[in-house]
């Protein structure tokens, strides 16, 4: 361990300005070395259930490629933020500063995003989220900040058609929870109804609130509702929807990314989350519908976890493979490793791993889901995926 | 704006009694405890919490198989405030002898003992956290932190009239709460205890040469208080079926503020100033939207404490008149 770190010290050295103590110097070559990768996220809060699996895929990612005894190994330090932005940006400051990390895959959430990022970019360090989806990120023209897959804007417009195409919404009613995420999800779901023609109604809930029935009264009091969206998480959506049936709406429900977890149906109980459809950027396909690589690593990951992969699995993987690839071709300082993820274009698992000058994926769809019991089955790309059983 | 107040008046008025009854019970504990002993007692919404997990643990390992509706609902409810009262009024003893009892034998001012309150109640969140919800529930340690559930309440509507809707959970907690209230006013009023508590609040150094032992009283006290916040929990949890280690938090402020908008240390003070902040939560969100809940009901306490500031009711448990 002592000599690992050592040797991590010098190989920073040319990067480190604040000049830390200097190692033995080593010639590199032949010893194998050690760079560090951060994982930010809510690993242990209220949310943690959709930060874990794409942690999973990550540290997937990195067993496999220390596996095949490379020149330079990865050693994954895990962050955990609980998803707060003010623990999340004290954590930053000691990856870069004490742990020296050369690249982080996260942070998870939009929220806890915005103020790291420019920690991270004036570092600098380069990230790639496995699944912050916030428009307003990819806006800053941060050049050390990338994402894996598609932003609100994208889902946003892709749920918001499938509420106007396949259930032929004319009155939806829109609630969110105020957070960075849940309201820009939110808001471009109104705009992209109401650009179709479709009357929405709003209503906003405390995350922190046990009680919410104002927001079931303000539903119920909607004549001929064809469907609800709730932008947020699904520890707030299960409460949520607990009282909307209890309170006797029967309306269909449909979330973002944020609700995708099989701890919904725990949280609202009973079969109060059954037909509750959840759009997502990202693609679980266990079987392998859409190609191969997925079922192969659904079947590595089910061997190694024990569990299915779930949301941001996939995910979680290929941002970690990103960095893998860029230290794979010889690049080990923040920098550098940086410049070979702008040019980058290998297969992932979801898609192929390639970033715009923002940072923002080269490409991606939206996929919906739909809960029944204790979990979900994917209904098929947002675009084109039938109706959802009555 | 006003058309949604009044399409919505009926239902905001159930649900903002059923809200309200349960800030009037946690009130009790902090104005009981403030009128006698001049201390906001800030762990109070940490005695509700334990309550809430108890009632939840009970009801889990009774492992209801079907959902409860009328007598068997009632029954249990009863099982459960009864745990509720023991759990928090244990609590709350406990607390009062370990966090405050030391720094009033001490003579320390009180702000030591409001700062002794918050350290309670924060290490009291943690600790359910970390170790006893994970440990009852069996979830994981980072499981601590999320919301465990127990689904048992079968929801029928007992009351309609045209838009006046009555859901027989949200009956059974204004009925409870207000039960409680009228025991504990009885209680209060008319007892050699309830004597001993008000002499207390009124002067503590005439009533120790009346013959009364503080100690004990300020245990009573405590003891009272944790017991209304017990029953206010199991309520919560047959309303809501869940808890947190953070439940107390949100309910903690209001049921406080409800406290300061009857009058705090007054007992009377503290129903009308749950009934009051629930009603005004609720049809402001009404009016307004839900992100205003909060808004309105911290607006409405300025206005009022600006041209009555000892609260609505105003006079004190030092006053009361039998």
């Amino acid at each position: 361990m002592a000599a690992a770190s050592t040797l991590l010290l010098s190989a920073c050295g040319g990067n480190d300005n604040g000049g830390g103590g200097g190692g033995a110097t080593t010639g590199g070559g032949e010893q194998p070395s050690t760079v560090k990768l951060g994982f930010m996220g809510d690993l242990g809060g209220e949310n943690a259930g959709i930060v874990i699996p794409p942690f999973n895929g990550a540290t997937m990612a990195v067993d496999e490629y220390n596996a095949t005894n490379p020149t330079t190994k990865i050693q994954l330090i895990k962050y955990d933020s609980q998803g707060k932005p003010d623990q999340a940006t004290a954590l930053a400051q000691q990856a870069i500063k004490t742990d020296k990390i050369v690249g982080l895959v996260g942070p998870a959430f939009s929220g806890e995003s915005k103020q790291v990022d420019p920690i991270l970019e004036e570092a600098p360090i380069p990230s790639v989220s496995p699944s912050a989806t916030n428009i307003t990120l990819g806006q800053n023209g941060w050049k050390y900040w990338h994402r894996i897959l598609a932003n609100d804007g994208v889902q946003g417009a892709g749920i918001a058609g499938y509420i106007a195409r396949a259930l032929k919404a004319k009155t939806v009613f829109v609630i969110h929870d105020n957070a960075e995420y849940s309201k820009g999800l939110a808001e471009v779901v109104i705009d992209t109804l109401k650009s179709k023609g479709v009357t929405v109604q709003t209503d906003v809930i405390d995350p922190q609130g046990s009680d919410y029935s104002s927001t079931v009264n303000k539903v119920k009091a909607v004549a001929n509702l064809d469907a609800v969206f709730y932008g947020g998480y699904y520890a707030q959506l299960g409460r949520l929807l607990k009282q909307l049936r209890e309170g006797g709406v029967k309306t269909r429900v449909l979330s973002g990314d944020g609700s995708l977890d099989v701890s919904l149906p725990k949280g609202a109980g009973g079969t109060n989350a059954d037909g509750a459809v959840v759009g997502c950027p990202c693609n679980i396909d266990p079987t392998g519908v859409s190609s191969p690589a997925s079922k192969t690593f659904a079947d590595k990951y089910k061997a190694k976890f024990n569990t299915a992969p779930a949301i941001y699995s996939a995910e979680g993987y290929d941002s970690a493979t990103a960095f893998i690839e860029a230290i794979k071709a010889g690049n080990t300082t923040p920098e550098k490793i940086n410049q070979y993820l702008s040019t980058i274009s290998v297969q992932g698992i979801t898609k192929e791993i390639k970033f715009g000058p923002n940072g923002e994926p080269a490409g991606g769809d939206i996929y919906v889901y739909l809960f029944k019991g204790q979990t979900y089955t994917p209904l098929g790309n947002a675009k084109d995926a039938p109706a959802p059983p009555a | 704006m006003l058309h949604n107040l009044v399409d919505q008046f009926w239902p905001a008025t159930v649900d903002g009694l059923s809200l309200g009854a349960i800030y009037a019970l946690v009130a009790l504990g902090y104005t009981m405890v403030y009128g006698v002993l001049r201390l906001i007692n800030f762990a109070h919404s940490e005695i509700f919490m334990i309550g809430t997990v108890a009632a939840l643990y009970t009801v889990t390992s009774i492992g209801v198989s079907a959902p409860l509706s009328g007598v068997s609902l009632v029954g249990m409810l009863l099982l459960l405030a009864v745990v509720g009262m023991v759990a928090s009024g244990g609590a709350a003893v406990a607390l009062e002898y370990i966090a405050y009892r030391p720094l009033r034998k001490r003579g320390a001012s009180r702000l030591a003992a409001l700062i002794s309150a918050i350290g309670a109640s924060l290490f009291l969140q943690q600790l359910f956290a970390l170790q006893v919800i994970p440990k009852l529930f069996h979830t994981s340690q980072a499981g601590g932190f999320l919301p465990v559930h127990a689904f048992w309440v079968e929801r029928t509507d007992v009351i309609t009239i045209g838009d006046f809707v009555v859901r027989n959970d949200k009956l059974l907690v204004v009925v409870g709460a207000i039960l409680m209230m009228v025991a504990l006013d009885q209680v209060v009023a008319r007892t050699k205890l309830g004597r001993g508590i008000r002499a207390t609040a009124q002067d503590p150094e005439t009533a120790v040469l009346m013959g009364v032992n503080i100690n004990r009283i300020v245990s009573a006290t405590f003891a009272i208080g944790g017991a209304m916040a017990g029953v206010a929990a199991a309520l919560y949890v047959m309303r809501f079926e869940e808890t947190r280690y953070d439940v107390g938090f949100l309910l903690g402020i209001k049921a406080f503020t409800a406290a300061v908008l009857g009058g705090i240390g007054n007992l009377r003070g503290a129903l009308v100033g749950g009934f009051v902040l629930g009603l005004i939560e609720m049809y402001g969100s009404a009016m307004f939207g839900s992100e205003w809940q909060h808004v309105v009901a911290f607006s409405v306490l300025v206005l009022v404490l600006m041209f009555r500031p000892t609260g609505i009711l105003g006079e004190s448990l030092q006053q009361a008149r039998v």
